[in-house]
């Protein structure tokens, strides 16, 4: 049972992954890398990484239609909706892809894997908890950090409005002057 | 105690689901019925009429339409309440007591995300596509409050586990001592069933947006998806704030039965009384004060865990 849906999983990932270099429309090539997703997350799971593989499953629906918007809003013809490839030089890439997939794949059936030593945990979902609050703290707060002032920057350059057109050249203009007016009463 | 049913218990959920669902259709036509003034003996006309009109319905062709992720986009609605609601307990009994129910629940009623995009894109029709972005929109609104709804939920049990949220409340309800956590989880509800004040995506004023197009039977496929996203939302409230199964005299099924009904004759009322809300509007008020709202809301169940 369980190596039939690794089989079926597997196949369905690296089948939607490569889906991704036939489609010729951008939001079927999100949708297709979404479901080449889907499957890897299931596969956690399968592997007992609950936690891991539902997460990696909620994350990528809303990363892959985030990204399907942002896609389709840098395209240079009206609404992406002509028929074109997300990728430049398809065919260097799908070599690049392809190249890549057979070396990890190899690199799978060539590694002399460790036996395992000792029990798997009880709670996976606890002991990841405790590796990222505890000796993982570090990375995780660099993490955060870095991510956080990503965001802000990003924001930053992408907006085009700042403060002194919000509130005046003396800052003291009540309420702001905004396009459009949000929803908390401003 | 929860326990786990079954595996063929997965193909019961679905049915149990839709029967919730479809009290809900009828009470809403029965609302329907009396706001307009005529004799409730109608009211389930209204459904059974619009269902059958649906059956028979020819199916609208639109214009170099993308089919395929169309079909996709509205099967995944029915298909994600379905799976959202396989870790809900029913009484004693749970479909699947996974150790990371909550998540899961979360993972499913996002799918709603690709599903409406997909369904708003397919139809390759201007009104239909933007119903599809207003979704995206919303779902930037509502999802991360929501979301620290679940995580306060969590926290107060200490565990992802469903069962291990009911067996926590065995003294007092979190709906009692987390009722921000609980508005904010039922504005989800409405969100990912976009229905009352989050029917932006399928307005009026857009001529039903992303159902502009979707005729025959995906337009009942798709409806029905609203209302099995609602009861699940329903059905999952009350594990996560109401208690589950647990109440005095009658057995546990009971208990969730009456429960979920009562969230969901809340849920259908209110949503006649209840303006509709524009995205950007509500993207504000999300972002500003119900997220850190909910931030403080999780910060509570965390105080109490460390003085336990």
């Amino acid at each position: 049972m369980t190596t039939a849906v690794f089989w079926v999983l597997a196949l369905l990932a690296a089948a939607s992954g490569f889906m991704v270099f036939r489609f010729n429309s951008m939001a079927r090539v999100t949708i297709s890398l979404m479901v080449s997703f889907l499957a890897s997350g299931g596969l956690l799971v399968l592997l007992g990484l609950g936690y891991l593989g539902v997460v990696v499953i909620l994350m990528m629906v809303m990363e892959m239609v985030i990204m399907a918007v942002f896609m389709i809003a840098y395209m240079m013809n009206p609404a992406g909706l002509m028929p074109m490839a997300m990728f430049h030089n398809k065919r260097g890439s799908l070599a690049i892809a392809v190249v890549t997939f057979a070396l990890l794949a190899a690199g799978i059936f060539l590694t002399p894997w460790p036996h395992r030593s000792g029990a798997p945990p009880r709670d996976a979902t606890r002991q990841l908890g405790t590796a990222l609050m505890g000796s993982q703290m570090l990375t995780m707060i660099t993490l955060g950090f870095t991510l956080l002032a990503t965001m802000v920057g990003a924001v930053v350059l992408a907006t085009q409005r700042g403060r002194y057109d919000r509130f005046g050249d003396d800052l003291k203009r009540r309420p702001p002057s905004d396009p459009v007016r949000g929803g908390v009463g401003r | 105690m929860v326990t786990s049913a079954p595996l063929w218990s997965v193909l019961v959920v679905p049915v149990i689901l839709a029967g919730f669902a479809a009290i809900a259709v009828l009470a809403d036509a029965l609302l329907a019925v009396r706001a307009a003034g005529r004799p409730a003996r109608l009211a389930a006309a209204g459904p059974v009429a619009e269902t059958a009109r649906l059956l028979v319905g020819q199916r609208r062709v639109t214009l170099a339409s993308d089919a395929l992720l169309w079909r996709l986009g509205v099967l995944t609605v029915p298909a994600a309440g379905m799976l959202a609601a396989l870790v809900i307990p029913f009484g004693t009994v749970t479909a699947s007591r996974m150790s990371v129910g909550v998540v899961w629940f979360n993972a499913m009623e996002v799918l709603t995300w690709a599903a409406l995009w997909m369904a708003g894109w397919g139809a390759n029709a201007a009104l239909s596509l933007v119903g599809g972005y207003r979704y995206v929109a919303q779902g930037l609104a509502y999802e991360l409050p929501l979301m620290l709804a679940l995580i306060s939920a969590a926290t107060g049990a200490q565990s992802l586990n469903v069962a291990d949220i009911v067996a926590a409340q065995s003294h007092l309800w979190f709906a009692v001592w987390m009722p921000a956590a609980f508005l904010v989880y039922l504005a989800g509800v409405y969100g990912f069933s976009f229905l009352g004040p989050f029917a932006y995506p399928a307005g009026t004023d857009l001529a039903s947006g992303v159902l502009a197009e979707v005729s025959g039977v995906d337009r009942l496929v798709i409806e029905a998806g609203r209302w099995l996203l609602l009861a699940a939302g329903a059905g999952m409230a009350v594990p996560l704030f109401l208690g589950g199964g647990t109440g005095p005299l009658l057995p546990p099924w009971a208990w969730s039965a009456i429960k979920t009904l009562a969230v969901l004759a809340v849920l259908t009322w209110a949503r006649r009384r209840l303006p509709v809300l524009r995205a950007d509007r509500y993207a504000e008020l999300a972002w500003v004060v119900l997220i850190p709202l909910s931030v403080v809301q999780a910060l509570v169940p965390a105080l109490v865990d460390l003085t336990r």
